[in-house]
């Protein structure tokens, strides 16, 4: 902004530089209170979370706890609510960030990396897929699934199986959110393919290499920086999902932590100190993983 | 985003030495750069033959890679919206297998005249259009005082884009405190301020139950609004800025005049990203109203669909025939800017 004001020859340094402060103090002003403006219902929740239900109904919202009053109990509370189903996301959420992760790269070498005839079709398919709205398939997949019945397949299995087939509607998930996270994975990974050298791989194609030692052996170990971004923001929207989550889920023994979550929510109405606590746990995960790797999680969101 | 992703479609039929361009980081189309730098048409490209004779089964070598990709992604989003439709044509509620002899439009017929549809339908409508506008507004705002040599500017981003990485049922948390009616944070504070007359029920007056998922929204997405503008700012070049301060335009005039016109791309991307975010609002209506009935002012039609396909009543029909129109309306939101995209021959 300051760079695009007209100034006129005849303007000392010294009244230029004193208006260069007044606007970058007005800018500095401004972009904190937004800041702090953008930090309230955090920091409002952490404060609350951290009284027990008595100092909770008689102090200022936005106040912190005074040192009498202080208390982790909503978090232990919490905790105890939320623990396994913080299991039960990570079993869900970390096999399916991999698998789409690794099926977007694939895709995405074999739909830019070997050139054909048509492959635009398969990539207008792939990337309008990105955009659907979850409730246009939601019918078809609780049918679906059923249909598929996993459930007495995994039975079958000798020993383990009955633990399995109580568990099937983690595999359900695992699998469907592998299946949804392909399209943006595929774009992601056909972006950062797109800039890659074609020579090296033609040079090992010459010397006779296989599509699969050339993708493995060199595309692979060069895909690993795109790697980071997509396993990052998969993961963070996979631990967040919700909705098919909903859908899906057959027992609170299984539920993922979106899910048990919202269960604590509605079961404890108006212990706001617990709720707050228990939102702070559930995004814990991706809070750290935003927190660690905020340039690869911007690269992913903005595509 | 789609007009990057609209980008890589164009590219993929250019000769592979296109590819070379540099791709702009912001999801924009960079419109100043085309046809520089482009090597000619006409150049074969290096040993065309060579390449030719060795490439004349690529589809079938490619295939291993794409293809299992594919198949999911057709089976789960394609095969799945397909069956969507058919079952939507059928009057299945949910018990044995729908009949699929019997298929008609009946039950859009009695979609469209339903009341609770129609309400739902405006309700998603003035959600989409307010938070999307305003999200953007807020965004480019942000990113035009981000723009400049500041200070801290990672530590600022940091925070803006903090709310996206939480899940729409963490924030719902989060705002259901804020807005408590009694000792909500925002009430205190309107309180505190001596406009407690005026302090609201949020989330129990009708008047207000939807704005309340917009103000929530919008503090969640304006910081994804915030990194898409800024990577679009940085990419115009320096020569715009000294070209129009030669001319001694004002920086109001700068940005209404030469800036904003340039950061088109990057808004109708982003209004894209966004509205279909609004489409999603059912996690946070969800969480924030207890449940699939948050009342009629602020039923949207995810919550509809919801309701009508999965809670007691379980008509699969109705909630798949709503779940078509909500397919439409990503359709329709997505169809200009991909037209757009067309006419400027990006497509």
């Amino acid at each position: 902004m300051s760079n695009a004001q007209p100034h006129s020859a005849q303007e000392t340094t010294e009244s230029r530089l004193e208006r260069l402060n007044y606007r970058r103090v007005g800018l500095y002003v401004v972009l904190t209170v937004i800041a702090v403006l953008f930090l309230i219902p955090l920091h409002s929740g952490l404060m609350a979370s951290l009284k027990d239900g008595n100092a909770f109904a008689t102090t200022l919202p936005f106040a912190p706890p005074t040192p009498d009053v202080a208390t982790l109990d909503p978090w232990s509370t919490a905790f105890s609510r939320l623990g396994r189903s913080m299991l039960n996301s990570a079993a869900v959420a970390i096999p399916a960030t991999v698998l789409s992760a690794l099926f977007g790269s694939m895709t995405a070498f074999g739909l830019t990396k070997i050139e054909w005839r048509g492959q635009i079709a398969i990539v207008a398919l792939i990337l309008a897929a990105i955009f659907i709205p979850y409730q246009a398939v939601l019918v078809p997949l609780k049918q679906g699934w059923s249909m598929v019945g996993l459930e007495h397949t995994l039975a079958l299995i000798p020993v383990i199986g009955d633990t399995l087939a109580a568990r099937t509607s983690l595999f359900e998930l695992t699998i469907t959110h592998a299946a949804y996270g392909i399209p943006i994975c595929t774009i992601l990974f056909r972006s950062y393919y797109q800039k890659l050298n074609d020579e090296i791989l033609e040079a090992a194609r010459l010397d006779g290499a296989p599509e699969r030692r050339v993708y493995r052996r060199i595309v692979l170990p060069l895909s690993v920086p795109m790697f980071a971004v997509t396993l990052i923001y998969q993961f963070t929207q996979i631990w967040n999902e919700f909705l098919i989550a909903l859908v899906i889920q057959d027992s609170s023994k299984n539920y993922v932590v979106t899910m048990q979550l919202n269960a604590l929510a509605g079961s404890m109405q108006s212990m706001y100190n617990v709720q707050m606590a228990g939102a702070f746990i559930a995004a814990l995960p991706t809070l750290l993983v935003y927190i660690a790797f905020g340039e690869q999680f911007a690269k992913g969101a903005t595509v | 985003m789609i007009a990057r992703l609209v980008r890589y479609l164009r590219q993929s039929g250019d000769s592979a030495a296109d590819s070379s361009r540099p791709l702009r980081s912001d999801g924009g189309v960079d419109t100043t750069e085309s046809g520089l730098g482009r090597p000619d048409e006409t150049d074969p490209g290096p040993s065309a033959s060579t390449v030719e004779s060795l490439h004349r089964n690529e589809f079938v070598r490619s295939l291993p890679f794409w293809l299992p990709g594919f198949l999911l992604v057709a089976a789960f989003v394609y095969g799945a919206i397909g069956w969507n439709f058919l079952i939507s044509l059928t009057d299945w509620s949910g018990f044995g297998s729908p009949n699929y002899a019997t298929v008609s439009f009946d039950t859009y017929v009695q979609l469209f005249r339903d009341s609770v549809f129609q309400n739902a339908l405006w309700n998603t409508f003035v959600l989409m259009v307010s938070f999307t506008v305003v999200a953007l507004a807020v965004g480019l705002f942000l990113a035009i005082l981000m723009d400049q040599e500041i200070r801290f500017g990672n530590g600022f981003r940091t925070i803006y884009l903090l709310p996206m990485s939480l899940s729409f049922v963490v924030t719902a948390i989060f705002w259901k405190w804020m807005y408590n009616a009694q000792d909500g944070v925002i009430n205190v504070a309107l309180q505190a301020v001596g406009l407690g007359a005026i302090a609201p029920n949020w989330l129990g007056d009708p008047r207000f139950k939807l704005w309340a998922v917009v103000i929530a929204l919008i503090w969640q997405f304006s910081g994804y609004c915030m990194i898409v503008y800024l990577a679009a700012l940085r990419a115009i070049p320096d020569d715009h800025y000294e070209a129009a301060r030669v001319d001694g335009a004002s920086t109001v005039r700068l940005y209404r005049r030469v800036i904003i016109p340039q950061l088109r791309a990057a808004t109708m991307g982003a209004t894209v990203v966004i509205m279909v975010f609004a489409l999603k609002a059912f996690d946070f209506i969800y969480v924030i109203y207890g449940g699939e009935q948050p009342g009629p002012s602020a039923d949207i039609l995810g919550i509809m669909m919801y309701r009508e396909a999965f809670s007691g009543s379980s008509e699969w029909a109705y909630g798949s025939a709503i779940a078509m129109v909500l397919f439409v309306l990503a359709l329709v939101v997505i169809a200009p800017y991909a037209f757009a995209q067309y006419r400027r021959g990006d497509l």
